[in-house]
């Protein structure tokens, strides 16, 4: 597209283009933020309603105290919180590494991180459940934290070596010539500058933790211990479905991420081209 | 003495100096190898056993048995099948919708912002979420999408999406687009951005119009770009598993099989190791052939000389 829609009949075309895009995105979310308000009455009648004839915040209530979501939002929180400390860390170590030296070994770690991404969880579900159930790890919300950072560092340490590269060396060697130590400038220098790219991998690996269902459903069997996403498909299983929960359920889900998302999405943008694409 | 003191210190600070990135690397090593790659090499050994998780006493060594037995599974070929229709229709429909809407959204209109941060979340959502959203509008009794085509007289009877044979791959494919756009999109606006502005004025003096700038200019330019992001979301889809699972658990008569699900199935739902690794197996083969062509094309590891 040009910088400005010039004619009349392409920006009606442009318009509309957006506008359906618009459509098909909010629909899915507009039609849960409904059903989560309306009383379940109303949903279950033959009658299919737009709009809520009466607002109700029932559903929110009884997921939140009696479908146990106070429990599965804690225990998300819990392995997210921790798991994006591990990430966030474990990232800045392997990202300086492979921003600021030159070392034997380099390419075949870079390609070790990169093939990672291939592996798909579904196909560690066996070995793995074997290992945490020998070292006492099923049923035990550390052991989703392994998990986690196992899955998402390579990616993150990909992205915090775009960051870093960003940033110019330079600055950090006038530190140490002004007499601190390589660690000092890195503390003092470097990570006051870094804080925007830290900020938008912690994001993202807190979604992405915060997202993770396959091992949990596998390994996590104790009700206390469920996270979100398998304390909403769990609701799907049962005989009859409480429709207004489930919605409810999934909008107190999805609130952490949509703020996290607006907070970073624009460097989110650079970040993920500079990690995923050029590697 | 002093001298040779000092020698040694020195190269004592270098040999330092060059252990950094190894003690940096480290810990994501330790990561990798205990949970990644240890595992990973043991789905082989897995794949050789009788080995069913509620009779451990009858675990043996049973051979190539699993895989004599994969070979003449119907299951298991036409869940190829199924995985090859599921990775071809979500790639090709992302990637047109995503380069669709970047090319939209590198355009100046009024609340581009606001409009890029909606139209980019599905992207943070999850497999597990999209799929409670959208059996939300495919419920048969409940379901926006019924109540809709009801109101607009296309259809007289209320559908069962997810429950007809006929309708639950698309219903399916459908969802996992809404979660897929932003990706495509996501990455091509980033790339589009970086397009020098004197290419579009070089093109505006030529008297080239919007579609030559678009297919002459903007598409070859991208070209790398969509080589390396479709590969990647070939692979993504082919691990797909959350929102399937989710969504159908892998039915009705197996239309949403894919491989990755039926290895999911038969390695939670019946609890099958043995059988399990053999299909992770014949999925990491796949992958692996992915994984070479997606190396080769990226020009790995050219720009980085250690």
């Amino acid at each position: 597209m040009n910088p400005k829609v010039k004619h009349g009949i392409s920006r009606t075309f442009f318009y509309i283009a957006l506008l359906l895009f618009l459509i098909f995105i909010i629909i899915p979310i507009y039609w849960c933020i409904v059903t989560s308000f309306k009383h379940s009455a109303e949903i279950t009648s033959s009658v299919v309603t737009y709009w809520p004839k009466q607002f109700t915040v029932e559903n929110y209530i009884n997921a939140w105290l009696q479908s146990g979501f106070e429990i599965y939002f804690r225990n998300s929180l819990f392995i997210s919180v921790i798991g994006v400390v591990f990430i966030v860390v474990i990232s800045v170590l392997s990202g300086y590494a492979l921003a600021r030296f030159k070392f034997k070994g380099k390419n075949v770690y870079m390609l070790i991180l990169l093939c990672t991404q291939f592996i798909p969880g579904a196909m560690l579900l066996t070995p793995m459940f074997l290992i945490f159930k020998n070292l006492g790890l099923l049923n035990n919300l550390f052991g989703i934290v392994l998990v986690d950072v196992t899955f998402h560092v390579p990616f993150n340490a990909i992205m915090m070596r775009g960051f870093i590269s960003g940033i110019d060396y330079t600055i950090e060697e006038a530190a140490q010539i002004d007499g601190c130590s390589r660690l000092q400038a890195v503390c003092k220098v470097l990570l006051p500058i870094l804080k925007p790219g830290i900020a938008t991998v912690a994001a993202y690996s807190f979604i992405s933790c915060w997202n993770e269902f396959l091992f949990t459903f596998m390994f996590i069997s104790k009700q206390n211990l469920l996270t979100l996403p398998v304390g909403l498909k769990n609701m799907v299983g049962e005989y009859t479905i409480n429709y207004g929960q489930l919605a409810a359920g999934a909008i107190i889900a999805v609130i952490p991420t949509l703020i996290l998302f607006s907070f970073v999405q624009k460097n989110l943008v650079g970040g993920l081209s500079a990690g995923a694409v050029k590697g | 003495m002093r001298k040779a003191g000092t020698g040694v210190s020195m190269s004592r600070a270098a040999a330092r100096r060059r252990a950094i990135p190894y003690v940096l690397i480290i810990p994501s090593l330790i990561f990798i190898f205990a949970f990644l790659a240890y595992p990973l090499g043991t789905i082989f050994y897995y794949s050789t056993q009788n080995y069913i998780m509620s009779k451990p006493d009858a675990r043996a060594f049973v051979g190539l048995q699993n895989f004599v037995k994969m070979f003449s599974d119907k299951i298991f070929l036409r869940s190829l099948g199924t995985s090859a229709k599921w990775v071809l229709a979500e790639v090709i429909s992302q990637l047109f919708l995503g380069m669709t809407l970047a090319l939209l959204l590198d355009t100046k209109f009024k609340g581009r912002g606001l409009y890029r941060c909606i139209v980019f979340f599905p992207w943070a959502v999850s497999g597990v979420l999209t799929s409670m959203l959208w059996s939300l509008i495919y419920n048969q009794n409940i379901g926006l999408l019924n109540s809709i085509l009801m109101d607009l007289g296309i259809i007289t009877k209320k559908v069962a999406w997810l429950g007809n044979s006929k309708t639950v791959f698309t219903a399916t494919v459908i969802a996992e687009i809404w979660r897929g756009i932003p990706f495509f999109a996501i990455t091509f606006l980033a790339a589009l951005q970086s397009i020098p502005s004197d290419l579009h004025e070089a093109c505006v003096v030529d008297g080239g119009n919007l579609m030559q700038e678009i297919f002459y200019i903007k598409i070859p330019m991208l070209k790398d770009t969509i080589i390396l992001t479709t590969l990647l979301r070939t692979v993504w889809e082919f691990n797909n598993v959350d929102l399937i699972l989710t969504l159908t658990g892998g039915g009705p008569s197996y239309r949403t099989t894919t491989l990755t699900m039926y290895m999911t199935n038969t390695t939670i739902t019946n609890g099958d190791f043995g059988y399990g690794s053999t299909l992770a197996v014949a999925a990491f083969i796949i992958l692996l052939l992915f994984a070479i062509i997606y190396l080769k094309l990226s020009g790995f590891g050219k720009e980085q000389e250690s």
